[in-house]
């Protein structure tokens, strides 16, 4: 009964994307009493699709092996946890995941935006109700997570890679990144319809970027951590298609980010700003593509028919393509901008833009052509690590020289010669930082190198914001600013030092021995063999120590799962505060020997450390902005010169 | 058995492990294993595909790793081995793209970008200055 | 430049993803990485007796004048049981079939092959992989077939069915 009522749900929830559709674009052309009807519509939307979503986890909690999906993709035997997560561990129940996310962030619009102009909103919950419409109809017509089992299915249980509390952490944030931009998406074709493209709208929009903006880092940055400590093999970006399925949104959300302030503030990059938007969202709308269809050979696939992949493309032509058309026809009655000078903020948003931009570019190129030179000539080729680290690495550190110079800069027009002075202080730093690492780091090579300068560089100029400044008066979300500013420069450090200074030491041991990984040693005491709940461990107990010192244990384990016949390394990994031990036990070669895998990562969780400090900063922006408006209920135009008076150093 | 052989064989007999098997195992000579380590974070598992096969528990990616350590060990350069197995696999194998004709696009998009995105900056701004 | 046209321009690249795609959906990746040995004299290669009585598999084997087959296969391979009664069948047609088995063991090999029956003329254990990577080959079972020069004609990737036979049989006879 419960996959039933869910079903039911669904379809109401659909039938209610279609009125508040409808009733919006009657709104919009006159029909004014429609008006009122069109904020509710959404929140009984939402309502219907939460509940949906609620019926699907309850018949995974409960383990209702006549459900089709449940019985191909859960086991009764996993613990509640994995049940319950194992939800959204498939391709039907995500996919409602993502459906449910976008309604509330529809509920969100609806019921708390109050500054964007009355029309505007009309315009942007259709647009939501829209999209919300297109999954709807691809959830019911092609990937009914509630259908009943017809036919026997080997129960497959949850992929054991799977079973971990990653899951229940990483997709559901992942997706309310992606979906979130929905928001942006919605916005700017609610702006182009009523043209209404201004520092007011911008003003409106931001905090619904900021917000889906966090979702996206936080999620990138928890898949990032779940992939090194679960894959066992110690690396923590494959530039793998679905993880850059993942970045090109932020990227574009990143620049999205910047170029709204740049509108919001000093009312320029009017068109590009829309352009992005637009952009962020059809990125996410690329990225469940790749995953879903099937065309591309990646370990986050789910297993799909391409008539899936068709509906998507659809999906995807009609709300990008219709999305653009309206921008090329609209968007030459937007009037242009502000102008603004060379030495400016304006300017170095622009060239920060354009930088995340041609990033994006050189991630979406190095993913999607391996695809298309085999459509159109059958030769493959593979684009990795290499080519990724050889192109977007140089640029974003270009990127990270920008960013210490930009937040030093006035808004409207700047002093070169005052930007000198200001820059000294970062600058000496950068070249102690580099004088350092070039006598202490040994051979080391040239990109993690200028990655450790660079990143010392921007932590140092990071900061330079709030110099000689009242700290009590600092706006909250100037701290916003300077802490996710300061969390990139963390985040490259981590990641320049992982790749210069890890250590890495494979062996193949006996019970007694001790083997050496960086400062470490680490001798094997003993293995012992312990079943779990739906798997059998092999345990390597390990005391490792450093130097003289005291002792600890680590025990990573080997999982075999019977279910699926698949074996996953849990690392053992010890965090100290200069970096992390990474320890992986493999295989019994000969009876008394086993396999081990050994890393010395120092000052690797940086990368994740600033990852957290990069949403967090813009978090606090997201509380600063929010509350600023609420409380104080100014009008933006004043708020607005304000800003420009206190972001200035 | 010529002596050298001999040596061989008596030093594998006295070391704890009678034949190190390199698909797990470092190599001693620290900056030959970096250079392998760093050549199999390169090439692509054919078994698994989506993985490096510096990342991937299939056997055949172990195959590789083994081979790979021991040619770099007896003296061949990176891209030699790395030219081997393309010569075995393709360009599929390689996650580092050759530079040709038909990979042109890869570094000719992000340029045209480059250039087109910053030429329109560059006009906007110079614009604003006049 | 011209404005309208810039601004279209964001709908043609969106336009050219959705060919890119379409075409991608239409041509599914079809996880074959083919060997590049085709067409090449064979590697260099030596696979030791696996079964007793019964020779191992190298390359000096195979300039004798008479083209055959070499299957790569191993005894933990379920398909490669499917493709057994194939190869048996190839057998009594009169093809010669050398074999390569891959991370195998002779114990298991000769359970697999008193289960199944023994196609193989030559049966080399394949020491660490060396063979199958010399070959180019990603997965088992795969057939090479093999002119009496020593030249790779042609790679079969995956199960030998009942409709690959008369190729593999016309291919055999072509290079005599």
């Amino acid at each position: 009964m419960i996959a039933e009522a869910g079903l039911a749900a669904l379809w109401l929830a659909a039938a209610m994307a279609l009125f508040q559709l409808l009733a919006g674009v009657l709104a919009l052309r006159g029909q004014k009493a429609l008006e009122s009807a069109i904020a509710p519509a959404a929140v009984v939307q939402s309502v219907f699709v939460t509940v949906a979503f609620g019926c699907l986890v309850a018949v995974f909690a409960r383990s209702d092996m006549s459900v089709m999906l449940v019985a191909s993709s859960s086991n009764p035997a996993m613990p509640m946890l994995y049940k319950i997560a194992g939800a959204w561990g498939n391709h039907e129940g995500s996919m409602l995941l993502w459906v449910t996310i976008l309604g509330l962030a529809g509920t969100t619009i609806a019921l708390f935006e109050r500054k964007l102009r009355a029309d505007t909103k009309l315009a942007t919950l259709a647009a939501q109700a829209a999209i919300a419409l297109g999954f709807y109809a691809f959830l019911l017509i092609a990937s009914n997570p509630f259908a009943r089992l017809t036919f026997a299915v080997e129960p497959q249980g949850l992929n054991p890679l799977l079973q971990d509390p990653g899951l229940a952490f990483h997709p559901p944030t992942l997706y309310a990144g992606y979906v979130g931009m929905s928001a942006a998406f919605s916005f700017a074709v609610g702006a182009l319809v009523t043209r209404n493209v201004s520092a007011e709208f911008a003003r409106a929009m931001r905090p619904w970027i900021l917000g889906a903006w966090i979702f996206l880092t936080v999620g990138i940055t928890a898949g990032s951590y779940w992939a090194y400590y679960t894959l066992g093999w110690g690396g923590w970006w494959f530039w793998d298609p679905v993880e850059n399925a993942s970045l090109m949104p932020w990227l574009a959300a990143t620049a999205l980010l910047h170029s709204v302030t740049v509108l919001a503030t000093r009312d320029g990059l009017r068109a590009w700003t829309i352009m992005l938007s637009v952009l962020a969202f059809s990125m996410s709308m690329v990225g469940t593509f790749l995953v879903r269809s099937g065309i591309l050979t990646s370990v986050h696939s789910f297993a799909v028919d391409p008539t899936r992949g068709i509906f998507i493309l659809a999906l995807l032509g009609i709300y990008i393509g219709g999305a653009l058309a309206l921008f090329a026809l609209r968007i030459s009655t937007v009037t242009e901008g502000n102008r603004f000078d060379m030495v400016s903020r304006e300017a170095s948003l622009v060239i920060n833009n354009l930088l995340l931009s041609v990033i994006l570019v050189v991630v979406l190129a190095g993913t999607l052509y391996p695809l298309a030179l085999e459509a159109s000539t059958g030769s493959k080729i593979s684009v990795g690590a290499p080519y990724f680290n050889a192109t977007a690495g140089p640029l974003a550190l270009i990127l990270m020289v920008v960013l210490v110079i930009g937040p030093l800069l006035r808004w409207r027009r700047d002093d070169p010669r005052q930007l000198l002075d200001r820059v000294a202080v970062p600058v000496f730093a950068g070249a102690a930082a580099l004088l350092l690492v070039a006598l202490l780091g040994g051979k080391i090579g040239v990109l993690p190198l200028l990655g450790l300068v660079a990143a010392t560089l921007v932590g140092a100029a990071s900061l330079a914001p709030l110099w000689k400044r009242n700290l009590k008066r600092t706006p909250l979300f100037t701290y916003g600013m300077v802490i996710a500013h300061l969390g990139c420069a963390v985040s490259m450090a981590g990641m320049a030092s992982d790749s210069a200074f890890t250590k890495e030491n494979m062996v193949s041991m006996q019970a007694g021995e001790t083997q050496a990984i960086g400062p470490f040693s680490v001798t094997l005491l003993g293995v012992r063999e312990r079943p779990g709940p739906n798997f059998q461990s092999l345990d390597a107990v390990l005391s490792v120590r450093k130097g003289e010192g005291t002792p600890w244990e680590m025990i990573p384990q080997l999982h075999q799962f019977a279910d699926q016949g698949m074996t996953t390394n849990q690392a053992a990994i010890k965090t100290l505060w200069n970096g992390q031990l990474y320890l992986v036990v493999g295989e019994n070669t000969d009876g008394s020997h086993f396999l081990m895998r050994m890393w010395w990562k120092p000052f690797v969780t940086l990368i994740w450390l600033g990852g957290i400090m990069i949403a967090f900063g813009g978090g606090l922006s997201l509380i600063g902005r929010v509350r600023r408006d609420w409380w104080n209920n100014q009008w933006p135009w004043e708020w607005t010169r304000e800003t420009a008076k206190e972001a200035a150093p | 058995m010529s002596a050298r052989g001999l040596i061989l064989a008596l030093a594998l007999l006295a070391s704890p492990v009678l034949a190190q098997d390199y698909a797990e195992v470092s190599l001693p000579d620290a900056r030959a294993e970096a250079q392998a380590v760093a050549l199999m974070d390169s090439i692509r598992c054919v078994v698994c595909q989506g993985q490096p096969i510096s990342g991937s528990n299939a056997d055949l990616a172990g195959d590789m790793r083994r081979l790979i350590r021991e040619r770099i060990a007896a003296g061949e350069s990176p891209e030699q081995v790395r030219s081997f197995l393309i010569g075995r696999y393709g360009d599929w194998v390689s996650f580092k793209p050759e530079v040709k004709p038909i990979t042109a696009p890869l570094w000719l998009v992000p340029l045209l970008a480059l250039l087109g995105g910053g030429a329109l900056v560059a006009r906007r701004l110079q614009r604003r200055k006049a | 430049m011209n404005r309208k046209l810039l601004l279209w321009l964001p709908f043609g690249l969106c336009a050219l993803l959705f060919v890119v795609f379409f075409a991608g959906l239409k041509h599914p990746d079809d996880h074959v990485i083919a060997s590049q040995m085709v067409g090449k004299p064979l590697p260099e290669f030596t696979a030791g007796p696996a079964m007793p009585g019964q020779p191992g598999t190298a390359s000096s084997d195979f300039k004798d004048g008479k083209p055959r087959l070499l299957n790569i296969f191993a005894s933990w391979c379920v398909p490669c049981v499917q493709e057994i009664p194939m190869l048996i069948r190839l057998k009594a047609a009169g093809a010669e079939i050398d074999s390569i088995a891959v991370h195998d063991t002779t114990a298991d090999l000769t359970k697999f092959l008193s289960q199944n029956g023994n196609p193989y003329t030559r049966i080399g254990l394949d020491e660490g992989g060396k063979a199958q990577i010399a070959f180019g080959s990603a997965g088992v079972p795969e057939t090479f077939v093999v002119d009496g020069k020593g030249t790779i004609l042609y790679q079969h990737i995956g199960v030998v069915t009942e409709e690959d036979m008369p190729k593999l049989l016309a291919m055999l006879e072509q290079a005599k």
